[in-house]
């Protein structure tokens, strides 16, 4: 309990002082985990939204696919971007490795598959709902995934956050394919992570209770913005 | 606009699962006045208009329109289907579909509006609104791109006999301005008020058809006979 | 007097050049006594190099350095070093300076003369004792007292926990259990949760741990910045260094010993 005080204290001091390195990790933190993010949705939400309306060859496999995929352990991803991306391997000559863009790349793997697959799930259940409607008004198929997407935005948004939440905590595969180099590649979780090894439990915790009070307001934030609009109860 | 009617089916079989659901149909649909369908549940009423309209895959057989023109019909269900939306952005749906300018939209979203009495719920999630109101709705969201083809699976089925008079009100008018109805019914009332000629489905097939006034008073079948006194016909 | 020049040129250099930045890896045990936040701004200040530091576990960094990741790497495990170099992978060794390895513990052993006492007393009675289990320079060196005492851990019962984890998890580990544990000096000075351990026995010759710089090989590729590695080395092994690193102290306890020979 004592440790748990000292970490609520650490990490008052830490905001209120606005700390420069955690302004930076935070910072990084957020850049990494949203554009990963905003990244992974323009892939996953189409492609759930596509999987649900569009009948083919090997559709159910390719859902319990993905559906497997959401259980992907994500140090093993880092070590298999870290291996692609290594100077020895066969995207060394980008020199991504060590960067921020690295460690996007391993987090997009990570959180496609869980905002895919929740997405396919509520557009699929949308879809059940629209179905003769959109057929009978002789839509196309673009013009279906654009009016399941928009009616079934905030079954999205709970996918995203989903996503989201996910990737902010994730340490493994960043720490692999980041290195968390100071100033670099250092974000809350890996500093998390380093002080915890050093033994100094106040500042980990600290750092950690940072972390969920970010998550927290990216996660209402997006909340209040969805609500915005004008009521209902969907 | 190119006449679309005559519709002619021929030999029209649909089975699901190895089960005949209604067929062989063989039949002509003339402009003219409302056909309304009637039958017993099970007859296959409901997926003879499915056929019709194009929203039912068939077995063997042909659908031929005179001109196949999808967007000049529309589909009213026997559950209003609505999209997660306002009012009046459901009206206006199948209006952007079609790449109307926003300016008629907007005229024509508020007759419609003012014409089914729901003006001041313009602005209001679909939620809100009672089964009754779903439904005109439904149909007016049907007729406002003016289809020459109408199609209603018993539409007033779950209607109280206010709202039911309303819209058989509607139907009329509508038939009066030459939109071609083809109504399915339960209530033989609202067969009589509206029919220019009757279907009598029983087994999936056209048991009896012609003029309403006609077959209604004097039945040629045994079945359908048994059927206007309100016996069980199977 | 050539020690001297060097230092001159090398800052000349670096400030003639634009701010380049080199990968390092070092291990954990490196890292946590503290001593790399003390070097590291003072390289850039001096010779305007910033080295980006990789902590990672002495068999990740040298498999770094392998796969050529990284432009250096300074470990402190003597065969696997030689083996990096044997397969081509670097291109020389350079002695910097060392520390010794001390036994962490709950309580005293009773009276011990030298480590190998120390070490058997503690297969006598089984106290709970952490591996770091992770092929690591301080592993590697754990792993030699056993055998220089004639201990085999394979016969060890479960006593004896294998973590395979980085110093400090393993100083945690040890911490939560009240267990013995073989630590870099540094570390433990260092360590910040020290629960009801404390040093139990150190100062045997046995116990020194020498920690050396390798520059990779730059056959490897263009990407490897070996003159950056170089001139690190250079900084590394001049007085400026030798300063830092010995006055370097954690509770008044000097921790590393400069030892690097032109």
């Amino acid at each position: 309990m004592n440790d748990i005080l000292q970490g609520l204290s650490a990490a008052f001091w830490l905001v209120v002082s606005l700390d420069a390195e955690l302004i930076d990790i935070s910072l990084r933190s957020l850049r990494v985990t949203l554009t990963a993010l905003f990244i992974s949705c323009m892939i996953a939400v189409p492609l759930g939204a596509y999987l649900a309306v569009q009948r083919f060859r090997y559709r159910r496999l390719v859902i319990a696919g993905i559906n497997a995929l959401m259980g992907l352990p994500p140090v093993v991803v880092g070590l298999v971007v870290y291996l692609l991306l290594s100077r020895s391997g066969p995207f060394g000559v980008l020199g991504l490795l060590f960067t921020p863009t690295a460690m996007i790349i391993a987090q997009v793997i990570i959180i496609t598959p869980l905002i895919a697959s929740i997405a396919h799930q509520a557009i699929r259940e949308l879809w059940a709902e629209y179905h003769d409607l959109l057929i009978s008004l002789n839509t196309t198929k673009w013009q279906r995934i654009k009016t399941l997407i928009w009616d079934g935005r905030r079954n999205l948004l709970t996918a995203a956050l989903a996503g989201f939440g996910r990737a902010i905590g994730e340490v493994g595969a960043i720490m692999i394919v980041g290195g968390n180099i100071d100033n670099v590649t250092r974000v809350l979780t890996t500093a998390i992570a380093l002080e915890t090894g050093k033994g100094d439990f106040a500042l980990a915790l600290g750092l950690g209770f940072v972390l969920i009070g970010l998550s927290m307001i990216v996660s209402i934030t997006i909340h209040s913005l969805s609500r915005t609009e004008r009521e209902g109860r969907w | 606009m190119t006449q679309m009617l005559p519709l002619t089916l021929t030999d029209v079989i649909v089975r699901r699962r190895g089960k005949r659901i209604i067929g062989p149909v063989t039949h002509r649909l003339e402009q003219g006045p409302p056909t309304i369908v009637i039958g017993p549940n099970g007859s296959g009423k409901t997926t003879l208009l499915r056929v019709m309209h194009g929203i039912e895959r068939i077995s063997t057989g042909q659908v031929n329109w005179t001109h196949d023109a999808p967007d000049q019909q529309a589909f009213v269900f026997q559950s209003p289907i609505v999209l997660r939306r306002t009012v009046a952005e459901n009206l206006a749906y199948p209006l952007r579909l079609a790449g109307v300018d926003k300016a008629e939209i907007v005229s024509r979203v508020t007759t419609w509006l003012a014409r089914i009495g729901l003006d001041a719920f313009a602005n209001t999630a679909v939620t809100r609104l009672s089964g009754g109101e779903r439904q005109k709705l439904a149909i007016a969201r049907a007729l406002i791109r003016t289809p020459q083809v109408l199609f209603l699976d018993e539409p007033c089925a779950n209607l109280d006999g206010h709202t039911t008079r309303e819209i058989e009100a509607l139907l009329s008018e509508t038939a009066a301005a030459g939109t071609r109805l083809i109504m399915a019914t339960h209530n033989m009332g609202q067969a009589r008020r509206l029919a220019g000629d009757v279907i009598f489905m029983l087994n999936g097939k056209i048991h009896e058809s012609g003029a309403a006034n006609y077959i209604m008073n004097t039945p040629q079948t045994s079945e359908l006979k048994a059927f206007l006194q309100g016996d069980i016909v199977t | 007097m050539t020690r001297c020049f060097s230092v001159i040129f090398a800052v000349i250099i670096g400030t003639v050049a634009a701010a380049e930045d080199m990968r390092l890896a070092v291990t954990t045990s490196f890292d946590n006594s503290g001593l790399a936040d003390i070097l590291i701004p003072e390289i850039m200040a001096d010779t305007g190099l910033d080295v980006r530091l990789l902590v990672v576990g002495t068999g990740q960094a040298l498999r770094l350095g392998a796969a050529g990741d990284v432009d250096a790497v300074l470990v402190h495990s003597r065969s696997a070093e030689d083996v990096f170099l044997a397969d081509g992978h670097g291109t020389h060794r350079r002695e910097i300076m060392y520390n010794d390895f001390v036994l962490v513990g709950p309580s005293g052993l009773g009276v011990v003369a030298t480590i190998n006492d120390a070490m058997s007393a503690l297969a006598t009675i089984k106290a709970p004792f952490i591996s770091r289990g992770d092929d690591s320079g301080t592993h590697k060196a754990e792993q030699r007292l056993w055998k220089t005492a004639d201990l085999d851990t394979d016969e060890f019962g479960n006593w004896y926990r294998s973590v395979g984890a980085g110093m400090g998890a393993a100083l945690n580990t040890a911490s939560a259990m009240d267990a013995y544990v073989i630590s870099d000096r540094a570390s433990w000075l260092n360590f910040g949760n020290k629960g009801n351990l404390g040093i139990v026995f150190s100062g045997d010759p046995a116990l020194f741990n020498q920690y050396a710089y390798l520059p990779v090989n730059p056959e490897k590729g263009e990407n490897i910045r070996h003159s950056s590695a170089l001139q690190f080395e250079v900084w590394l092994t001049s007085d400026r260094a030798k300063a830092l690193i010995n006055d370097y102290q954690i509770d008044g306890q000097p921790l590393f010993v400069f030892n690097a020979t032109p």
